[in-house]
């Protein structure tokens, strides 16, 4: 079983005990273009499963940015604000917040690597 | 949607396309950073074939073209092209152009694509009183703008077009009484460097695409059109210029003659300039790294909302976080403090000139 769960909007939760490391997949990344700006929340905030907790920006547009689960914001990224581009780099390790998780029952909600990859696939056509 | 004669070429090239004014439109193809950069420093090609092109012949041209356009095209010298608007009544503006005068007789407008068929049917509109013929060439020309530095040296290896003797703002002057689609070149362009703009055929504008790709010419989509045009403080239409806004308003007044006696929109031109305007297009540098974009609010520096972006970006050529805003006049001056809200967050700005990069045009 893979501690690694995806919305059908590309975010993803890498589940380490009751911690996420919540980020973007890496076709997301790819999508994207540059990341020249990433709009996180503060530690402590509050997140909430499927609702808009930032955004990230490309050279043309805002995105916002989905909570896969709900929680606190134990921590931000704060390599992200000096240099956004580590999110094109690499998306999967340079993830955006860490979120302690309220209700961990909703990772079965979440997509799986393999169900994702269909969602990425059928956006490709 | 519509699709310009080069869309199989763009599809294949793998290009990121989105729709734009009803077309299928190439956004980017190598990145939009790249190809901003191309253009700045080297050379780039758009596919602009989207845009529309409208003939003003007869008796009557000059007169006709004076009466629906800002600008004096009476005194212009043939082979001259000039920028300005439509207004309606109101001095709202119904489309931006550019006014090529082939003679005193025949007139070449260039319109916005998302605007053709309003702008064609308020021309026609206004066409009784005058011996003249409006005819709309959209669907018989393509069009290609060949931008950048080393444009002209381009132009020369690659097509066979010698532009040497083409000062900016003049064109080849054809003969459109012998073909319905003759080959036109302009030393004009939409990104604050020396270019050229080519109308021809779908036919030789396939032909001139290949031999421009083929050559190593960048390929550039709408995507770093914006962000070129933003930079040299160019407007789009609806961004910075509206039928809600006069061009007094969003900062073009130097292509409004309000000295010429009469066109349509004048009359609250003059008003205008006599009793004040009701916003102001500005150029902000915003603290921070976030982006404002179209539509945010504009706050003063109690919290209260003044105005909003119509354009923003992370400048790629200048390394900083700009914007253009449409604001109350009264905080319009330069270096007034202002707001700019990005989502739940408020950064600060301060209002500065819009033509954020010095364009390197060739006189």
């Amino acid at each position: 079983m893979s501690n690694l769960y995806f919305l059908p909007t590309h975010e993803y939760a890498r589940v380490e005990g009751n911690v996420a490391f919540i980020g973007i997949s890496k076709f997301a990344a790819a999508q994207l273009g540059n990341v020249v700006y990433v709009d996180m929340p503060e530690e402590d905030d509050e997140v909430e499963a499927g609702v808009e907790f930032g955004a990230i920006e490309s050279v043309k547009a805002a995105s916002d940015l989905f909570s896969p689960v709900s929680g606190t914001v134990v921590e931000v990224n704060e390599a992200l604000a000096d240099n956004p581009r580590l999110v094109n780099e690499d998306p999967e390790t340079n993830w955006i917040i860490k979120v302690e998780m309220s209700n961990p029952a909703e990772l079965e909600k979440l997509l799986s690597p393999e169900a994702y990859e269909k969602v990425c696939e059928a956006e490709k056509h | 949607m519509k699709e310009t004669c080069l869309h199989s070429r763009h599809v294949e090239m793998g290009a990121l396309m989105s729709p734009f004014a009803g077309y299928d439109m190439p956004i980017s193809y190598r990145g939009i950073e790249e190809e901003h950069n191309a253009v700045r420093g080297k050379v780039g090609v758009f596919d602009v074939s989207h845009m529309g092109e409208v003939l003003i012949t007869g008796e009557q041209a000059t007169e006709f073209v004076n009466h629906i356009f800002t600008g004096d095209v009476a005194p212009m010298v043939n082979g001259k092209v000039m920028y300005g608007m439509m207004l309606y009544d109101d001095g709202g503006v119904v489309d931006d152009l550019l006014v090529y005068k082939c003679d005193a007789h025949t007139f070449f407008l260039v319109i916005n694509a998302s605007n053709i068929d309003k702008d064609v049917e308020w021309i026609m509109a206004h066409t009784s009183g005058y011996n003249v013929t409006v005819n709309n060439l959209s669907e018989d020309y393509a069009q290609l703008a060949v931008q950048g530095p080393e444009a002209e040296a381009t132009l020369k290896a690659v097509l066979g077009i010698d532009a040497s003797a083409l000062t900016f703002y003049t064109f080849t002057v054809p003969d459109f009484a012998a073909e319905k689609a003759p080959l036109v070149v302009s030393r004009t362009g939409y990104t604050g460097e020396d270019g050229f703009e080519i109308y021809a055929t779908p036919a030789v504008i396939l032909e001139y695409w290949d031999k421009l790709i083929a050559a190593g010419v960048e390929p550039c989509g709408l995507g770093c059109r914006d962000t070129l045009r933003f930079e040299a403080g160019l407007p789009l239409y609806g961004d910075e210029l509206t039928d809600k806004i006069t061009p007094l308003e969003a900062g073009l007044g130097m292509f409004a003659k309000v000295d010429k006696p009469e066109f349509i929109g004048r009359d609250v031109l003059v008003k205008q300039k006599a009793e004040g305007m009701r916003y102001k297009v500005v150029g902000l540098e915003i603290e921070g790294k976030a982006i404002a974009r179209h539509g945010y609010p504009v706050l003063n520096e109690a919290g209260e909302q003044v105005g909003e972006i119509t354009t923003g970006y992370h400048s790629i050529t200048l390394d900083k976080n700009i914007a253009m805003a449409l604001v109350n006049p009264q905080y319009a001056a330069l270096d007034t403090k202002l707001q700019v809200q990005v989502r739940r967050k408020v950064f600060a700005a301060v209002v500065i000139k819009k033509r954020f990069y010095q364009p390197k045009y060739k006189n």
